[in-house]
């Protein structure tokens, strides 16, 4: 037997007893629930939370990767063996499929991000599975317009969100009623920071795609950090690949996720770096810093 | 303002031993609640560089002559158009000695509405005042507010006291008018700090400029506040939330009960009752990620297996045989109206309590509260947004519950507009 004797809980424990909850919640009021699985730190935790939530169960809902084709290898070659390692379901659904298919458009430039593009296929695969529940890894420390997202998060029959139109979410009462065609976007890890993250991650000893890990890449400068060298990519003048020793902070589109110069090797060395991190995690991100809001336009057509 | 480096590396045997504190702030327009949570955030190193250079951006654009905290905290594009904020909003930080959620509640018309949301998860309430203006009507309110929700903890920050000249003399006149008006609020703990939000003054360090105030800091009053014992820890309560039929060849016959503790403490052994059925077992084992555990407290999620075959489902509750709650059809509560829509005397709604969901009829208005002058208004039973009243709701099955003063979780439910399904009260049982 284990001791658990401690009387209070430390904040990682009522935090982790919090995202199980909400999890257990949508298993109970929802008919059709998904895990949103993008291969990043977040949703790698939410699967761990989603096996502690219904052990000795297997995880009673599917994971759904929304492939961009624009992903790390490594990401993919992770992905395909949490889902053997923990039994879960697995649907993929590809961004190319909805371009071919014409209801997506290609971007132009240098670096086209296929990020926008994810909601529309995502938003075909809700369609398509008549899913009722899709839980995110956001949190709400994440960037501002975050802050104010609900745990249960309405969204109407055509993905939207509408902040003015949120239900207050009071104790611990959530309230998942809807609309026939109506679907919720679910936060479990909402009050987490992405060091409550890393810290869980070192605690529970959750295994991470070797991309976060320190190691050469080519690489190419722009926008102000490095992008992975990839063939969906196309050199602009003056600008050249280098041999780098990086690692990434997030998981996200080759074409706009920048590697930072580390030589963090271990979980250890990573928290240490998130301790003396001076921008965001997001700030890293090329397609969130085109304009200040350009998360809150993502969110209101449907992105996560 | 210089961005600062935070040269700290961080313990992580440290990290994973913090506890959690949960606070939300109110106070009037302008009080300075959004610069005094910029103020904590960027003195505890919870700013990053990329977010303090687009706070500068904003207020040069804005013409401030000096870096603007407060906008630090500002939420959505249509508020930041408006200049008004309208929700409750989540923040996070954290000292070595705890990690603290904030609930951001920002004073307007909804503002009852948003701080009530707020407070239901809060341990502990800042009360801004500001210094000028001393205790006024929205002071009075708020602690209300505080009051009715059950936050233990409250600390009056009287702000702006550069604009007094840190005079004593102010701070004590507000602290003496506060302690006379709360004498009828019924909350245990209640300290004063003067403050200036802008300057720093008495926010982590103790300022020079008040001498005379021999109390602690605010950050130093949040890190420390004894928080361990506002928990129920008498009365044991689990709601099941999912039942747990794993039906593979290892488990064949595996039956657990998944749920939160959401008050007292439960072991293995324990005689226990499932309600609404009264049927008796014990408690075989405490599962969590595949250990059985020895004791459980709250607030933690776990699945309980029982000695016995008896039928349980979501929206039962497990309790002690010797400890039980009230069950009845009848409850009268105090409810907070969060909705446009009137609440309509002898209408049905749907209600969420605890894990269970039911319907109700709203059987009568009692009264409805003053929530600046606390008195029972009994000749107007318009029951409309922001509004406070008593009423009493008859249910379609029996909820078991505790009274909120004694149980939080147990005590409190949610009441759902059947048409529109949204949450449109928030109730406090008696
Ligand atoms: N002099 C002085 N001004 C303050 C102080 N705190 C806030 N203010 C100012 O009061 C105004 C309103 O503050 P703000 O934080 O936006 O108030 P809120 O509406 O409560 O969020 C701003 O101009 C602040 O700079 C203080 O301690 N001293």
């Amino acid at each position: 037997m284990v001791s658990e004797s401690k009387h209070n809980l430390t904040h990682l424990d009522q935090l982790e007893s919090e995202a199980i909850f909400i999890m257990r919640e949508v298993a109970a009021q929802f008919e059709k629930p998904v895990l949103l699985f993008s291969g990043g730190k977040d949703s790698i935790c939410l699967v761990k939370l989603a096996q502690k939530a219904f052990w000795p169960a297997k995880i009673p809902f599917p994971l759904m990767h929304i492939d961009t084709g624009h992903n790390f290898p490594e990401a993919i070659e992770y992905r395909d063996w949490l889902v053997k390692e923990v039994g879960a379901n697995l649907i993929v659904r590809y961004v190319q499929d909805s371009i071919d298919k014409g209801t997506a458009t290609e971007e132009k430039g240098p670096n086209p991000s296929r990020n926008t593009l994810q909601t529309v296929t995502l938003l075909e695969s809700i369609e398509e599975f008549k899913f009722d529940a899709c839980f995110g890894g956001a949190r709400r420390d994440e960037e501002k317009a975050r802050a104010k997202e609900r745990f249960f998060s309405h969204r109407d029959e055509f993905g939207q969100w509408d902040p003015k139109n949120q239900r207050p979410e009071l104790w611990n009462l959530f309230n998942g009623k809807k609309q026939k065609g109506e679907n919720f976007r679910v936060f479990p890890i909402s009050n987490w920071t992405e060091m409550d993250v890393w810290q869980y991650i070192y605690k529970e000893n959750i295994p991470l795609p070797t991309i976060y890990f320190t190691h050469r890449r080519d690489v190419v400068f722009r926008d102000n950090m490095w992008l992975a060298n990839s063939p969906h990519i196309t050199l602009m003048k003056g600008e050249e690949i280098q041999n780098k020793i990086v690692r990434f902070r997030t998981v996200g589109d080759m074409t706009c996720t920048g590697a930072v110069e580390s030589t963090a090797s271990t979980l250890e060395d990573i928290i240490q770096e998130v301790a003396s991190a001076r921008v965001t995690e997001r700030g890293s991100r090329a397609d969130d810093r085109r304009s200040e809001a350009a998360m809150e336009d993502r969110k209101k057509q449907g992105y996560f | 303002m210089e961005i600062q480096e935070k040269e700290q590396p961080i313990d992580n045997a440290a990290y994973l031993n913090m506890d959690l504190l949960r606070f939300t702030t109110a106070g009037s327009v302008d009080d300075g609640k959004s610069t005094l949570i910029g103020r904590l955030l960027y003195d505890t190193k919870s700013i990053f560089e990329d977010q303090m250079e687009a706070i500068e951006e904003a207020s040069t654009k804005k013409g401030k002559g000096y870096v603007d905290l407060s906008l630090l905290t500002d939420g959505l594009r249509a508020e930041r158009e408006q200049g008004i904020t309208i929700d409750v909003a989540y923040r996070y930080f954290a000292t070595p000695k705890r990690k603290f959620i904030i609930a951001d509640t920002p004073g307007h018309i909804q503002y009852t509405r948003n701080m009530v949301t707020g407070a239901s998860t809060a341990n502990l309430a800042i009360i801004l005042v500001d210094a000028r203006h001393g205790v006024i009507e929205q002071t009075c309110r708020h602690s209300f507010i505080a009051s009715l929700l059950q936050i233990k903890h409250l600390v009056v920050c009287v702000n702006k006291m550069d604009l007094v000249s840190f005079s004593e003399e102010v701070f004590q006149k507000i602290k003496t008018d506060f302690e006379n008006f709360s004498a009828t609020l019924n909350i245990p703990d209640i300290q004063y700090i003067p403050i200036s939000a802008l300057l720093g003054d008495n926010v982590v360090e103790h300022s020079a400029n008040t001498p005379w105030y021999k109390g602690a800091s605010l950050l130093y009053t949040l890190e420390n506040v004894h928080i361990a014992n506002d928990r129920n820890h008498e009365d044991a309560r689990f709601p099941v939330q999912y039942v747990i039929r794993p039906q593979t060849e290892d488990f064949h016959d595996y039956r657990g009960y998944a749920g939160t503790v959401e008050s007292g403490i439960f072991k293995p052994g324990d005689d226990i009752v499932a309600l609404p059925s009264g049927f008796k077992s014990k408690i075989k084992t405490i599962d969590f990620n595949g250990k059985h555990l020895d004791i459980v407290h709250p607030p933690k999620s776990v699945t309980f297996t029982i000695e016995d075959n008896i039928d349980i489902s979501r929206g039962d509750m497990i309790v002690k045989e010797n400890n039980q709650p009230q069950v009845s059809q009848d409850v009268e509560l105090m409810v907070c109206w969060l909705s446009d829509k009137k609440l309509t005397l002898n209408g049905k709604y749907a209600i969420k309590h605890t894990t269970r969901e039911a319907r109700c009829v709203i059987k009568e208005i009692k009264y409805k509260v003053n929530i600046n002058t606390l008195e029972e208004i009994k000749d107007n039973f318009e029951i409309g947004l922001n509004d406070i009243a008593r009423i009493v709701i008859r249910t379609t099955t029996p909820l078991f519950f505790d009274s909120y003063s004694k149980n939080r979780a147990t005590g409190s439910l949610i009441i759902v507009d059947e048409g529109t399904n949204v949450t449109v009260g928030a109730g406090m049982i008696i």
